[in-house]
């Protein structure tokens, strides 16, 4: 690396590597540059001109965003005629700005009040006519009011370089310049709402929150998005406890800033008129909410009854329950009930994938090599769709790192636009990874992230591939749920318990798997734990005694004899392992009176059948989890604790099990559905009716041209 | 959409004129051209230029807005455009653009209700040293006092205009 | 055609052929020592085509008076990319008429300036920019330029050196700020006309992301000659450091209006009265817009014994810019030009840098109330603070071109505003003078 350039900053001797822009020296210094356009990780656009500095034997004021420090550069940013150019271009970005704020949903949270409050003026000299253009809605969720826009670009880079999109562009001239959406009056597009996040004024504004509530009046918590696998951090919005936005302007997690419409959007189902808020029991063909104790009372007499003769019994866990609920829901299983019988809705098989890669350092990608690795190989799944984050995250490495990218899928995906592309039909995957050989084995390291249709031994064949390859190669199994790693990771198997360790090895047989639980006519009852089985198919055991923990009256509580009112990912604590292995915390954010989490519903069952089930309270199950589930001893409490990501360890040694491909059933949900989940979301179901899919638009490629140089002389308009 | 065989024949070259992989730089040059043959830059002409240019109707859309030559609304048969930049304006350019409204009766960017005439005022068109200037469609016209400029309209009008060298 | 009748003052150089019948065809062309400097350029190495440039001290005829041997110099001859020769022929500075002239009478000229910039970096491609509004002129381009392929100017294996250089037109559509270089190149690959961060350069990372030589059409119009009769000659037509002969457009309150090619450094007062046949109606000079609208004003008294060269109005703080000399007589309202002016730079702005943007919006609004006669006596102050709050912060050249003229009427003739002030009193209410945010 090159020698440290030394320079001043106001005054305090400083040194960076070369090529670093003054903003960013600064900043690591502690002194703030204020600016609008400049934005980490998006192109340069030197437009808004507020962080204009003062550089020695320069006699204009210098750009900060777009100046490289030089040696011995001797800087003021706080110097007098430093601020008196930040006043006047605020009192010029004000001429036109309507001054709306007490109405503008951004008030308070508004980086042109804050900017005006510490470096403006307290009055103007504009007495002029403003230009007014009324505002426009885009979307559902996304509106544009013009006059409140300051033009810094934000919006236009993070649809097109972050995202992929292009979707939003730049009209008209000088100052009657605005934005635009794709489609003349609306826009076509992943409705994921980062420009309206990443707007720094009240210029875009979502459709969900506009005019709802002032920014000081909710409280913000920090949790994981409840509907894909790749766990972005969503911070939502709670007043009264009601969620009332999701975003997450703080840029943790493993995602920073990035978040589809689901993560920002689909909250909504957690308040759907429809949630169930108190127990059901069956009465004579119909539903009788009961209390709690009357409901846990039944099932436990019928479970402990059915025990007692050795009746037969399932579990279907949950894809979206937490670590600790699917820990203690094994545990019952196995320990209250004696039985193996206990599986979840499989999306992927990362156990064949572990089994392979058994003994192996370094062979899974967390979410933060995807953002590193020097190239990456998709293979047969539509990340845009599926897996957002990890798209992003692609695209974002491929822009700033200039990383390789190859995706080989049936159909069209957004790889093609700045990757390479093959098609290859299901099935046909490993012909054109052989017309790819040479090019791969040219990389320095590659991940391979695969989807559903790479399952059984096709793993296994996959894995000879890359290790044919000569350079190093991680794997991620594409999973879809947000707690399919998790659901895998404890046990909801039933050959393998948490840690992937064999059953036999606490003195139990492999048991019945979901399908064969499902079409079991012998089967005597069954407790289906957010899970919606019977939406595909019916249950064997016409009479088998039915429980059912769910938020919604799904087809399988519909046909359940006790319904368990669930809470929702968002109104509980506990630990999720997103599809790259990353544990992450959820934080309790709103409240559904009358439900409970499936952690304390499980807890009650087994007390109320005089059953030990250990630790009943979040925290003590997860000590419990990292002292014993392999590959999550001792993860970082501290981290997680915090709100950080701690990727879980590989399991060493072979995975004993039986690998039952035709029980992998991918989602195949896309950015505007979520299972269960999607169904009840009001604001999803809505942008299904508005038009989308634009880049399968077979003639439109959103081409984004990244110029030559290295990102920081980057512009792209 | 379909151009005349001149213009087909004129965009097919155009096309080629640039670098591998440029058509994008045709986007500008495609929207007048096409503009004068269409009458102003119409959805279908946007959608067709995209298409030409391989980029997105976005992307010709944010062009549009920022050329002013480029019009989504159709423009007259002649659009007469009067300068009253600092050169004409010293020489009556600002007067004549308010004969010239005043007598057709049209505001900036107006169209006649026949569809003949379309009046704008312009910047400065590059006629500075013969002042007051005009330009209709792509022809000057030099030291245009406000008698030339209604002998001007008349020929627009009785159909003469053009067959007279002006 | 010529629109105005030559002046015997004249230095004829690159407009010797204006006047020649049939002058924009290529028979005319080389019966006049057309196309014999390139013969004499492909004998030449680039590094002695760029010494006999920075010899004839030819400067950038665009405005900003670049050296062009320096600018040409500056172009990598081994980064691997392919490289392109530009031509500006966006003219559009106000006051500015001079290339269509040089396009509409001798547009081989430019062909053969351009040949030997691209010879000089081994280039394959070039384009020359040319305005939308100037459609007659592209056409005139065209068949020159289908000439100098016929007869194998153009093409491939030029005059047998084995070298090829293809041309090409391309249409603007109407906007100043693709007259500004970098803005020019966004526009030709297809985009808005907004400028570039710069550095990197266009010499470096110009038309296509790759190194480029963009001159304006007059700079590559006075290269041929250049070589014809060499550097030296060339450099003792005009100043000190101000080589050659320049076309200077005249407009405005002179007899004689017109555009006429003299020496760098001719006397101002000279052109207007002797060159342009004097104030028309024997009225008294006010002022000069000496360089394009972009220039600040000079009053009468500056533009006694003044030569018109680059460096000389940059002592003045003003600039020869584009070479358009915008004549104001006595009776000529000044806040009615500096409206103008900036109602100019307010239409032309981009629209993508917030002083730009506002500034020249926010003056342009107060200046039409103060023309109306709703101004107040802070409002002068505020003109001027606005402009100074401008200059120097925007992102390109257009917000400082809109800020020193309106800086120069305020300061030059701020006594005009003074007493626009008092004659339209009680006519308007003046607006509030502070308003609380």
């Amino acid at each position: 690396m090159a020698d440290p350039v030394k320079f001043t900053i106001d005054g305090r001797p400083m040194q960076a590597a070369p090529g670093t822009l003054l903003i960013n020296a600064a900043k690591e210094a502690g002194i703030a540059i204020p600016s609008f356009c400049y934005y980490d990780g998006l192109a340069l656009q030197a437009a808004c001109r507020m962080c204009l500095v003062e550089v020695e034997k320069t006699p204009k004021l210098q750009v900060a965003c777009t100046t490289p420090v030089a040696e011995g550069m001797v800087v003021q940013t706080d110097s007098p005629q430093v601020r008196q150019a930040r006043k006047g271009m605020l009192e010029f970005l004000l001429t036109n700005h309507p001054l709306d704020c007490p109405v503008c949903d951004k008030g308070g949270e508004c980086e042109l009040q804050d900017m005006v409050f510490r470096y403006g003026a307290g009055e103007s000299r504009y007495v002029e006519s403003k230009l007014h253009v009324d505002e426009k809605q885009w979307s559902p969720i996304v509106f544009y009011d013009a006059p409140r826009c300051i033009l810094c670009y934000r919006c236009v880079r993070i649809c097109g370089e972050g995202l992929g999109v292009g979707a939003l562009g730049i009209g008209n001239r000088g100052a009657a310049a605005e934005i635009v959406p794709n489609r003349g009056d609306h826009l076509e597009c992943d409705e994921c709402g980062a420009c309206i996040d990443i707007c720094p004024v009240g210029a875009l504004t979502s459709g969900t929150y506009r005019y709802k509530t002032r920014p000081w009046e909710m409280e913000h918590i920090g949790t994981i998005c409840t509907h894909c696998s790749n766990g972005c951090k969503t911070t939502l919005g709670v007043r009264n406890g009601n969620i009332i936005r999701a975003n997450n302007r703080d840029r943790s997690g493993v995602n920073g800033e990035f978040l589809c419409v689901k993560g920002r959007y689909a909250f909504d189902f957690n308040e759907n008129p429809e949630r169930l808020t108190a127990p059901l029991l069956r009465a004579g063909g119909e539903f009788k909410p009961v209390s709690w104790a009357i409901a846990l009372a039944t099932v436990a007499k019928k479970l402990s009854e059915l025990k007692a003769r050795h009746g037969k019994f399932g579990v279907i866990g949950s894809n979206r329950t937490t670590n600790e609920e699917n820990y203690q829901l094994q545990k019952f299983a196995r320990l209250v009930m004696g039985t193996s019988n206990i599986d979840h809705h499989r999306t992927g098989d990362f156990a064949t994938l572990l089994d392979t890669l058994s003994g192996r350092a370094n062979a899974l990608a967390t979410t933060a090599d995807v953002y590193t690795t020097k190239a990456a190989l998709v293979i047969h799944s539509d990340l845009a769709q599926e897996h957002p984050l990890l798209a992003f995250q692609l695209r974002a490495n491929s822009r700033h790192h200039k990383a390789h990218v190859y995706a080989v899928t049936p159909g069209p995906v957004r790889e093609d636009n700045y990757g390479t592309g093959v098609r290859a039909d299901p099935g046909r995957e490993f012909e054109v990874l052989a017309t790819l050989r040479e090019k791969l084995a040219a990389e320095t390291e590659l991940i391979f992230l695969f989807g559903a249709a790479i399952k059984g031994a096709a793993i296994r064949q996959l894995v000879e591939f890359g290790d044919s390859l000569g350079i190093p190669v991680k794997y991620i199994c594409l999973l879809d749920y947000s707690n399919s790693r998790g659901a895998s990771d404890m046990g909801l198997l039933p050959d393998l318990l948490p840690g992937y360790r064999h059953v036999s090895e606490i003195g139990l047989d492999p048991g019945m798997d979901c399908d064969q639980m499902l079409s079991d006519p012998n089967l005597e009852a069954l407790w289906v734990v957010g899970s919606n089985p019977l939406a595909r198919q019916s249950l064997g055991a016409t009479n088998a005694f039915l429980v059912v923990s769910d938020l919604f009256l799904t087809e399988t509580a519909r046909r359940a004899d006790v319904v368990f009112p669930a809470m929702s990912a968002y109104e509980k604590n506990g630990t999720v392992t997103n599809v790259c292995g990353d544990v992450q915390k959820l934080s309790r954010g709103p409240k559904t009176m009358g439900t409970k989490s499936d952690l304390d519903i499980v807890a009650l069952l087994a007390r109320e059948m005089r059953a030990d089930l250990g630790p009943t309270k979040v925290d003590d199950v997860f000590q419990e989890i990292r002292r014993t589930v392999r590959g999550y001893e001792n993860l970082p409490f501290g981290v997680i604790e915090t709100g950080g990501a701690a990727a879980t360890a590989p399991v060493h040694g072979p995975v004993r099990f039986e690998s039952r491909p035709e029980l992998i059933r991918p989602t195949a949900n896309g950015l505007f559905t979520s299972g269960t989940l999607g169904r009840f979301s009001g604001m999803l179901n809505g942008l299904i009716e508005s038009p989308g899919a634009l880049y399968r638009d077979p003639h439109v490629r959103p081409v984004i041209e990244f110029g030559s140089g290295q990102l920081e002389m980057v512009q792209d308009k | 959409m379909t151009f005349s065989p001149e213009l087909e024949a004129r965009f097919a070259k155009m096309l080629q004129s640039y670098p591998p992989g440029r058509t994008r730089s045709a986007v500008v040059p495609m929207l007048l051209y096409g503009q004068d043959e269409v009458g102003y830059v119409s959805q279908e002409l946007v959608e067709e230029v995209a298409r030409r240019c391989g980029v997105t109707p976005l992307q010709v859309d944010e062009v549009i807005g920022y050329y002013s030559m480029l019009h989504r609304a159709r423009l007259g048969k002649y659009h007469v455009q009067v300068c009253t930049n600092i050169a004409c304006q010293a020489l009556g350019g600002e007067q004549l653009y308010e004969h010239a409204s005043r007598t057709l009766g049209l505001g900036n960017k107006d169209v006649s209700p026949d569809g003949l005439i379309s009046l704008e005022e312009v910047e400065c068109m590059g006629a500075c040293s013969w002042a007051p200037a005009i330009q209709i469609n792509y022809d000057f016209h030099h030291l245009v006092t406000p008698e030339r400029f209604d002998r001007l309209m008349e020929s627009l009008r009785d159909g003469s205009y053009g067959r007279k060298a002006s | 055609m010529r629109y105005n009748e030559p002046s015997d003052l004249e230095v004829r150089v690159i407009s010797q052929r204006f006047d020649l019948p049939n002058s924009t065809s290529i028979d005319t062309y080389l019966a006049n020592e057309g196309y014999v400097a390139i013969r004499k350029a492909l004998g030449m190495t680039a590094e002695a085509i760029i010494e006999e440039l920075k010899v004839s001290s030819l400067r950038g005829r665009g405005g900003a008076g670049f050296p062009t041997g320096m600018k040409w110099s500056f172009v990598p001859r081994n980064s691997g990319k392919p490289t392109y020769i530009i031509c500006n022929s966006d003219e559009s500075e106000p006051g500015t008429c001079k290339d269509r002239l040089l396009m509409e009478n001798d547009p081989h000229q430019l062909i053969e300036g351009m040949l030997i910039a691209g010879w000089t970096i081994k280039s394959n491609k070039g384009y020359i920019f040319i305005r939308g509004e100037y459609r007659y002129l592209i056409e005139i381009v065209d068949r020159a330029i289908a000439e100098a392929y016929e007869r194998g100017y153009l093409g491939q294996n030029i005059l047998g050196s084995g070298w090829d250089f293809d041309l090409y037109t391309h249409t603007g559509a109407g906007a100043y700020e693709c007259g500004e270089e970098s803005a020019l190149l966004e526009s030709l690959e297809g985009k808005r006309g907004v400028p570039r961060l710069k550095p990197p350069f266009p010499a470096v990372v110009g038309a296509f992301q790759s190194p480029t030589i963009l001159n304006n059409t007059e700079t590559y119009s006075s290269v041929p000659v250049i070589f014809r009769n060499g550097g030296a000659w060339f450099a003792g037509l005009g100043t000190p450091k101000n080589g050659g002969t320049r076309l200077m457009c005249i407009s405005g309150h002179v007899n004689k209006p017109g555009v006429y090619e003299l020496p760098m450094g001719f006397p101002m007062m000279r052109l207007i009265n002797e060159v342009c046949g004097g104030m028309r109606n024997g009225k008294k000079l006010k002022a000069v817009i000496p360089g394009g609208s972009s220039a600040p004003v000079l009053t009468a008294a500056e533009c006694e014994n003044l030569p018109l060269d680059f460096d000389s109005l940059a002592k003045l703080k003003s600039m020869a810019g584009s070479g358009g000399l915008v004549v104001l007589d006595e009776d000529t309202d000044i806040v009615a030009v500096a409206l103008r002016t900036i109602k100019f730079y307010a239409h032309e702005s981009c629209g993508w840098c917030i002083p730009c943007r506002e500034g020249t919006t926010w003056l342009k609004k107060l200046l039409t109330r103060f023309h109306e006669g709703g101004g107040t006596e802070r409002d002068i102050d505020t003109i001027g603070e606005l402009a100074s709050n401008m200059l120097g912060r925007t992102f390109c050249a257009l917000g400082d071109a809109a800020a020193m003229p309106t800086t120069g009427f305020i300061t030059k003739f701020r006594s005009e505003f003074e007493e626009y002030l008092k004659k339209s009193q009680g006519r308007v209410q003046p607006a509030p003078e502070l308003i609380n945010v």
